[in-house]
């Protein structure tokens, strides 16, 4: 079991009725797949926002950060980096820089 | 005393605006959900403390907020929107592109919601890529009248600028069975059992900007109104044209009469007199804002044809504002109240059937919707 800590941007944390990081325990590996239907488990709310849910997939405003690394593009079911498994490093949910 | 309770939709979050039957002073509540467009905020007249409010954005797509205090408090529902008759790659058909290429169906967001007249927990949903959705419990999940995406005409509507885009839904409250719905840019449809089978309802439109002037479908409707005492009548404010049509949408005519200019977007009827109707004439197509910078609602009480302009109140200078389609209600009190939202952030509020006007706010976020509840 993992103990991974999630940073949300602000509208969804909003949405989620959280402040500061959200704390998620993972059974098995912990991949971005994994990390999401954990979120989306304990927050129904945020459903759809983060994966479009007619493909699944990253929306495409939508990246995703650790460990100075961009992991948008990573196969969702690829390991996250360990910092992020051991919960010592957040995984990052961020809006893109774009729009007005 | 009565109250209104005026629901305001802006590209950056809802607003709430609540006033006795007096209308001179306002209270504003906002922004709700900041940030995010909301294109619609809507009331169910079987429980008035329910409203619905369509969330979207261009990050974290839909949302739909539920409240069942009036505004006060709020809690996200259902968010799923899946078409009808998808293939096995997923994909439920195709409309045309703007290019008139075929376009798969994907669901952007909700522009219009329709609670029932008669149940808390039945509401509908207009989205764009153009489809009719319903939720029989109080929005918690969502369920396509297929039917009319599925009529026949479906593969070959296109979008407008905005959208392919459900953007107008009119109940008939004389049958529940029977409602029109308007889609930008294909035109009207009826149904008569429900929202099993469509039909399109366009005889008699004209369209410059398409090959076939009098097709049956691709007219970009902007709007529908009608009254309850005379639902058989319908209004119409088309990209260009104010239309009407006294046997449900079976054939129209235009009433554009002396109107400035024909274009605009929304288009609404007084709520005790159903030959007077408003409108917000907009220079052209190309040019969103009002006829030589002055800001200007009129209305017909014959029907059409004949307008008159309302300014008293409305800016007379300078005004480059437009007013869209979903932005103009009217409440019921005896003596008719007129609102509208300009994309300058202004809701205006007559409380004579548009004698007069007054700002209630001045500088919200661009308005896309405003709908009003008359309370007791």
């Amino acid at each position: 079991m993992s103990t991974v800590r999630i940073k949300l941007p602000t509208h969804l944390r909003r949405l989620a009725g959280v402040d500061g990081l959200v704390e998620l325990a993972i059974d098995g590996a912990v991949t971005q797949c994994a990390v999401l239907d954990a979120l989306e488990h304990r927050h129904p709310q945020l459903r759809g926002t983060v994966r479009d849910p007619s493909t699944g997939r990253r929306r495409p405003f939508v990246r995703f950060f650790a460990c100075e690394q961009d992991l948008s593009h990573d196969a969702p079911d690829h390991p996250l980096p360990a910092p992020v498994a051991a919960g010592t490093e957040p995984f990052l949910v961020v809006g893109a820089m774009a729009g007005g | 005393m009565s109250r209104v309770r005026v629901l305001v939709g802006t590209r950056k979050g809802a607003f709430i605006l609540t006033a006795d039957g007096t209308r001179s002073r306002w209270d504003v509540s906002g922004p709700h959900f900041p940030g995010w467009e909301i294109y619609h905020v809507a009331g169910s007249p079987a429980e008035p403390e329910r409203l619905f409010a369509s969330q979207s954005g261009g990050w974290f797509g839909q949302v739909i907020q539920r409240s069942d205090d009036g505004g006060t408090s709020w809690a996200p529902v259902g968010n799923t929107f899946a078409y009808e008759g998808a293939d096995e790659d997923g994909v439920p058909g195709t409309h045309q592109w703007y290019d008139g290429t075929p376009h798969p169906w994907e669901f952007a967001r909700v522009w219009h919601l329709e609670p029932s007249a008669t149940d808390p927990d039945t509401v509908l949903a207009g989205v764009e890529d153009a489809a009719l959705f319903r939720s029989t419990d109080g929005g918690g999940s969502w369920t396509e009248l297929s039917g009319l995406r599925g009529h026949g005409s479906g593969p070959h509507w296109q979008p407008g600028a905005g959208g392919l885009c459900l953007h107008t839904i009119l109940p008939d409250p004389r049958d529940p069975a029977r409602m029109t719905v308007a889609i930008s840019a294909a035109g009207a449809f009826r149904t008569d059992d429900d929202g099993a089978t469509w039909r399109p309802v366009n005889r008699g439109l004209r369209s410059d900007g398409i090959p076939d002037t009098d097709a049956e479908v691709g007219h970009c409707v902007h709007n529908l109104a009608l009254h309850p005492s005379r639902p058989d009548t319908l209004f119409m404010q088309k990209h260009w044209d104010v239309m009407r049509s006294d046997d449900g949408g079976g054939k129209w005519y235009e009433i554009s009469g002396d109107l400035p200019t024909d274009f605009g977007f929304p288009i609404d009827v007084h709520a005790h007199e159903p030959d007077t109707v408003y409108v917000v004439p907009i220079t052209s197509d190309s040019e969103h804002f009002p006829p030589e910078g002055r800001l200007r609602v009129y209305r017909s009480r014959s029907g059409g044809h004949e307008w008159e302009p309302l300014t008293k109140g409305l800016p007379q200078e300078h005004c480059y504002v437009n007013v869209l389609r979903d932005a103009m209600a009217v409440d019921s009190l005896d003596t008719c109240g007129v609102y509208f939202g300009t994309t300058g952030g202004q809701v205006y509020a007559s409380a004579d059937a548009g004698e007069r006007w007054e700002p209630i706010v001045r500088d919200l976020p661009a308005v896309l919707s405003v709908e009003v509840q008359t309370l007791p």
